[in-house]
């Protein structure tokens, strides 16, 4: 089963694409997705649908599959059944090349830990998904320094990762993942290692850059306080989808 | 919220004041939903009076059904010092009544995880208003649903908790 309420019911400003997208195509489906690790079971029959510029926050305890849902929606874990649809092309078919590309060009990434390259230093670390994409070093550099701007932290831009705050560190890692507009945000716990001040400047910060761009984001968390920066959730249990509440 | 605490409390900072003015004092700094009504700010000041809580400093004439000029007696004063220093006793808590459905529709064999289910979205589509309002208001707004926020986080938390346990407590209260 797959949640269809639209939007919360109640639309935030700049989330009216969400809304009047209705009746449109999604951007991202998943189909009756089901994938065993050994003999666990991690999804069993999960489905999931994004419209363009929506947010959806994927709620659950720990183990219910959430993440492993957010995986093999951004094409990391292949299912070892059913589909996964990006703008109408299946991505389960793709070459693992193409799908590389298309993770590289159109998703972005966010997890609990920045995953930051610890060698570089943050304007480098912004600026590498414009690097991989054929945009020179100059280039690539004077458009993170607008994206760590954008972040409040532009003054990182020098500095490695493990100079900075945790919280900096995150903005610095939201940067990186909307550098190259890519049309889908895929968050995994993105403030799990954030307190609650923190938790909320970077959500802040990431929803508004969403709805600035009408990205969408498909949005794992625990925390329902994350969850409230979306435009609708669906819970998950034991690896399934279901509705929080009668679309009717 | 203690209506009369409040007002004894805006006397104090205010050193004397009329009613129309402690009305418009409450509703500006504490946002509450219901803003609160002249009726019960004049009813509240005449039984401070009664009790000895308040004096009249004087009367403005002419201008309204009641210009009186209010202030905080020092009985007043102990009174307030006592509340602030008091904590509040967190019991309202124990009054839940999302606990009750859920136990009854177990007993009754009837889908407690839709219950649950069901708060959550409503939890939820509150918590996404008072971010809303939180986005746009003053810092005011900003503490005053982010004091929303975390009890419905809260509430949202206790009912994550019930969901894993329906089974055991199902087991419970059918004996």
């Amino acid at each position: 089963m797959t949640s269809t309420r639209s939007a919360g019911d109640q639309p935030s400003e700049g989330r009216q694409a969400a809304v009047t997208n209705e009746g449109s195509s999604p951007l991202l489906s998943g189909r009756d997705l089901v994938l065993d690790f050994g003999a666990t079971p991690a999804l069993r029959g999960a489905d999931l649908v994004v419209m363009p510029g929506e947010i959806v926050a994927v709620m659950g305890a720990s183990g219910s599959g959430k993440s492993t849902l957010l995986h093999v929606l951004a094409g990391i874990i292949p299912p070892d059944s059913g589909t996964v649809t990006y703008r109408g092309t299946d991505v389960t078919m793709m070459h693992e090349r193409e799908r590389s590309a298309l993770r590289r060009n159109a998703f972005g990434f966010i997890f609990q830990f920045g995953q930051l390259l610890p060698e570089l230093t943050c304007v480098q670390n912004v600026a590498l998904p414009l690097r991989l994409g054929g945009i020179g070093r100059k280039a690539a550099e004077r458009v993170a320094l607008e994206e760590l701007a954008r972040l409040d932290v532009v003054d990182t831009a020098d500095v490695v990762p493990g100079r900075v705050s945790g919280g900096q560190a995150q903005r610095v890692a939201v940067a990186r993942a909307l550098i190259a507009r890519p049309s889908i945000i895929f968050a995994d716990e993105p403030t799990g290692a954030l307190d609650s001040l923190q938790t909320e400047k970077v959500m802040d910060l990431l929803a508004k850059a969403v709805r600035d761009t009408q990205f969408a984001m498909v949005l794992v968390t625990h925390e329902p306080r994350v969850a409230a920066y979306s435009d609708r959730e669906i819970l998950m249990r034991d690896g399934r989808t279901s509705e929080t509440r009668d679309p009717a | 919220m203690s209506v009369p605490r409040t007002l004894l409390g805006l006397l104090q900072a205010q050193n004397s004041s009329h009613g129309y003015d402690l009305k418009r004092a409450h509703d500006e700094l504490f946002r509450s939903e219901r803003p609160l009504a002249y009726g019960q700010v004049y009813a509240t000041l005449a039984r401070l009076l009664k009790n000895g809580m308040v004096s009249i400093d004087g009367a403005e004439s002419g201008d309204g059904p009641d210009r009186k000029l209010y202030s905080i007696t020092d009985a007043g004063v102990t009174d307030l010092d006592s509340w602030l220093s008091s904590p509040e006793q967190p019991t309202e808590y124990l009054h839940n009544t999302l606990y009750t459905k859920v136990v009854l529709a177990l007993m009754a064999d009837r889908s407690a995880a839709d219950i649950l289910d069901a708060q959550r979205a409503e939890h939820l589509t509150a918590m996404r208003e008072f971010n809303r309002r939180k986005a746009s208001g003053d810092l005011a707004d900003q503490l005053i649903c982010d004091h929303a926020l975390y009890h419905l986080e809260a509430d949202l938390r206790w009912m994550d908790v019930t969901a894993a346990r329906l089974a055991e407590l199902a087991a419970q209260v059918k004996g």
